[in-house]
């Protein structure tokens, strides 16, 4: 019962600081902006509303690849059958294709709804080093600068390590995932990675905020100065620099090398981490298998303007398309998140809680966690839940 | 034993990936999606929802109660909190005006009839009727203008949406005498609200899949003004690559209108624009009686029939139209999730209509409101065979 209030606070932790603004927004790769019709009219200064009339939201649906069309036709099922007032525009992003076009799209129509849920687009190795990852360009296009996600064990999920109680705070738009390379010599690539004080200040400030905001004691920044003793110190600088406003918040730091061991060794003493991008990647990677795996966790990823919420560890997972077995609960507790963004949270904390019911008592897993169920028993056990709990209506 | 079995399933599922295996795993989930279908039962029946309920003057309240009637032998799960609120038959005040905004707060739904406004000037320039819609910030005003099928008219299978700005424009109420004899009204335009209601009518036209908006102006006129709302409108329309946008002159709209109205599509206008085009286009689709409205703010929604008249002559004469009420009402549900009852409303006065045995004066038939109510419950149980 306690671990269920505990994860219910999570709710609290969804409400970025909208529209309040931390430093300059300064964008860093706005490659693709409307570039339909003449450019530039509209600027981030007079960004129209959300598109939110008579009480009901509509949000922008990237179905993705993988296993997440099938996970957002359940979290749409599970939504009309709770009377959520979210209506769905699905955009559909075609992995395959080489240009531009449906991406741009998919940007379009976040930049009208404000707030989209996402499944993971796939990224094909093989085709021509021109085309950028669709999900990268997603983020750096909207300035999606702030990547969080909360890790926390289920009680009812069998883990090597128990009261896992972490926040992940990821740097989303620059970095190592700048797409900048170059052959300089032939045989010699160059990698850019790119830190900018601006970002990291702003990345920093929110970490903090939101730890405040939390009730969190402890913020830890994750590096790797020495080695990168410019590039990362910068962040580590920035870091300290904004800790030093936070007097009621520890700070410490801690190379990403001895972050890892230290997760699977001794996890209990993170509390908040902020870090880059790449090695945000990795640890939350490493988090969320702590925790019990990529089909657990949920994600966000908000910027100043717009938010898009998707799992945590972004994961295709092409192996179990459309075999039922994929684990829902992830997409489910994003769109909890979702839901907590758009202040719906009589809604949101009705589903999280069935969703966790189903977790931590019915017990109904899927083979991910050692269980034996299906993806629709699961989705249908939380609607029973959810429909046991009565009159909501009457309530709001 | 079934989970054991259902296991054994599962690893069978892992160790065979071909097309016929995958197949079979997929049913039950399409079987599950397929309970999105309109046939499904309502989600959460178990649940009521309050909608605020404003009759209004004239015919108003005789509305009201067809919309009532029919909700309750259709067992729909709305309960409605009345509210009397009349200029004219003096039961507005301050306090009704309270009440009536404070259930709104909770309810979030309205259904409204008109309230009159008399003509003559006594010291107030703003009616009810607008202090409400800018207290609730009722900014769009939605009117879809569909042909009834078994109606016919001079143009059938009309088919388009006109959406009004209705909070700012003409309808500020501010005017005054600068000079003796001399008299200014000032109609207001705002970038804010033009961006708005733009972004409103592209917002609606993605969700019903729509392919055209049209912005109608008088900018020849009015380059400050209405020229505003056009580079406003055309400002929003840039975020909707794949919605035609265009604009033409509100003269040009009308004479267009009863020529060939099936050029339109979404029509977007601010506010007395939107008032002329809302009843010219009823008017060609069988009038007041048959086209629903609705009204909204980012927080609220308030459903009444398309070209607000109180149609005070025909009081307790009952031979009132309810079908645009009716109509109303089911978007209404709609609205609240209630898509089989929804469904069920409007299928059923769609089917009266086209059946053409019980039809009202303003339609040409005989047949009174009761008349036109009672064969409308008659027909809610009615499935059609598939």
């Amino acid at each position: 019962m306690a671990a269920h209030s505990a994860v219910l606070s999570m709710s609290k932790i969804m409400n970025p600081f909208w529209g309040r603004r931390i430093g300059n927004t300064i964008k860093v790769f706005q490659t693709a902006v409307i570039s339909q019709r003449n450019k530039g009219s509209l600027t981030s200064e007079n960004i129209p509303p959300p598109a939110k009339y008579g009480g009901r939201h509509t949000v922008t649906l990237i179905p993705g690849d993988g296993i997440g069309p099938e996970l957002l036709s359940h979290v749409r099922e599970v939504f009309r059958f709770s009377c959520v007032p979210v209506d769905f525009e699905v955009v559909h992003v075609n992995s395959a294709e080489e240009t531009e076009n449906d991406i741009n799209n998919a940007i379009t129509a976040i930049r009208r709804n404000g707030v989209a849920l996402k499944g993971n687009i796939e990224t094909n190795h093989s085709m021509a080093p021109s085309v950028k990852s669709r999900n990268n360009l997603l983020r750096t296009s909207l300035d999606l600068f702030a990547n969080v996600m909360h890790c926390q064990s289920l009680p009812g999920v069998q883990t090597r390590h128990k009261n896992i109680d972490i926040m992940i705070i990821r740097e989303n738009t620059e970095g190592e995932y700048s797409s900048l390379e170059h052959e300089s010599v032939s045989g010699v690539v160059e990698s850019l990675k790119i830190i900018t004080r601006n970002n990291s200040l702003r990345i920093a400030e929110y970490a903090f905020k939101l730890a405040r905001e939390k009730g969190r004691q402890r913020v830890t920044a994750v590096h790797k100065a020495n080695i990168m003793k410019l590039g990362d110190g910068l962040f580590l600088q920035c870091c300290r620099e904004v800790a030093s406003g936070y007097p009621d918040i520890t700070f410490d730091s801690m190379i990403v090398d001895n972050t890892t061991m230290q997760l699977v060794s001794k996890p209990h003493q993170f509390d908040v981490m902020v870090m880059p991008n790449l090695y945000g990647n990795v640890v939350s990677n490493v988090c969320a298998g702590l925790v019990g795996g990529p089909g657990l966790v949920p994600g966000a990823n908000y910027g100043r303007d717009y938010a898009v919420f998707e799992t945590a560890t972004r994961n295709t997972g092409k192996s179990i398309a459309n075999r039922n077995i994929a684990n829902p609960t992830a997409m489910l507790l994003a769109s909890c998140m979702m839901l907590d963004h758009l202040k719906l949270y009589d809604y949101a904390s009705l589903i999280r809680n069935a969703v966790l019911t189903t977790m931590n008592e019915t017990r109904l897993h899927t083979a991910d966690i050692g269980g034996q169920g299906t993806t629709s028993e699961v989705v249908q056990s939380v609607m029973r839940i959810i429909q046991s709990k009565g009159q909501l209506t009457a309530e709001l | 034993m079934a989970a054991s079995l259902r296991g054994s399933l599962v690893t069978l599922a892992k160790s065979l990936s071909g097309p016929r295996w995958q197949q079979l795993a997929s049913r039950p989930l399409s079987l599950s999606t397929g309970l999105c279908g309109v046939e499904s039962p309502p989600a959460r029946a178990d649940a009521t929802f309050k909608v605020t309920m404003v009759p209004g003057d004239g015919v108003g309240p005789e509305l009201m109660t067809a919309v009532k009637e029919v909700f309750k032998a259709g067992d729909v799960p709305v309960e409605f909190e009345e509210f009397h609120l009349s200029e004219v038959q003096n039961m507005a005040s301050e306090e009704k005006l309270e009440q009536v905004l404070k259930s709104m707060k909770n309810n979030k739904v309205a259904m409204k009839g008109k309230i009159h406004t008399p003509m003559e000037f006594k010291g107030e320039l703003a009616s009810y009727e607008m202090r409400l819609r800018r207290k609730l910030d009722l900014f769009a005003n939605v009117v879809h203008v569909n042909s009834l099928p078994g109606y016919s008219t001079r143009h059938n299978n009309l088919d388009l949406v006109i959406i009004r700005e209705q909070t700012e424009g003409e309808y500020s109420s501010l005017e005054h005498e600068s000079v003796s004899g001399v008299i200014e009204c000032l109609k207001i335009i705002t970038r804010e609200k033009s961006r708005r209601i733009a972004k409103f009518a592209f917002d609606y036209a993605t969700k019903k899949g729509r392919n055209k908006v049209t912005a109608v102006h008088k900018a020849n006129i009015m380059k400050l003004g209405d020229g505003l709302f056009l580079q406003s409108c055309a400002e929003v329309a840039q975020l909707y690559p794949k919605i035609k946008y265009e604009n033409i002159i509100i003269d040009n709209c009308c004479m267009q209108l009863v020529q060939n109205p099936y050029q339109f599509d979404v029509l977007v206008m601010p506010n007395l624009y939107g008032n002329i085009i809302d009843n010219l286009a009823a008017g060609l689709v069988g009038g007041a009686g048959v086209v629903p409205g609705e009204s909204y703010s980012a927080e609220y929604a308030v459903f009444e029939t398309g070209a607000r008249h109180p149609f005070a002559q025909a009081v307790g004469r009952n031979i009132a139209n309810p079908t645009a009420m009716l109509l109303s009402a089911a978007n209404m549900l709609r609205h609240l999730n209630l898509e089989y009852h929804s469904q069920m409303v409007s299928d059923a006065v769609k089917r009266v209509i086209k059946q053409g045995k019980v039809r009202t004066r303003d339609l040409g038939g005989y047949c009174t409101t009761g008349d036109f109510v009672h064969a409308v419950v008659d027909n809610l149980r009615h499935r059609p065979i598939l």
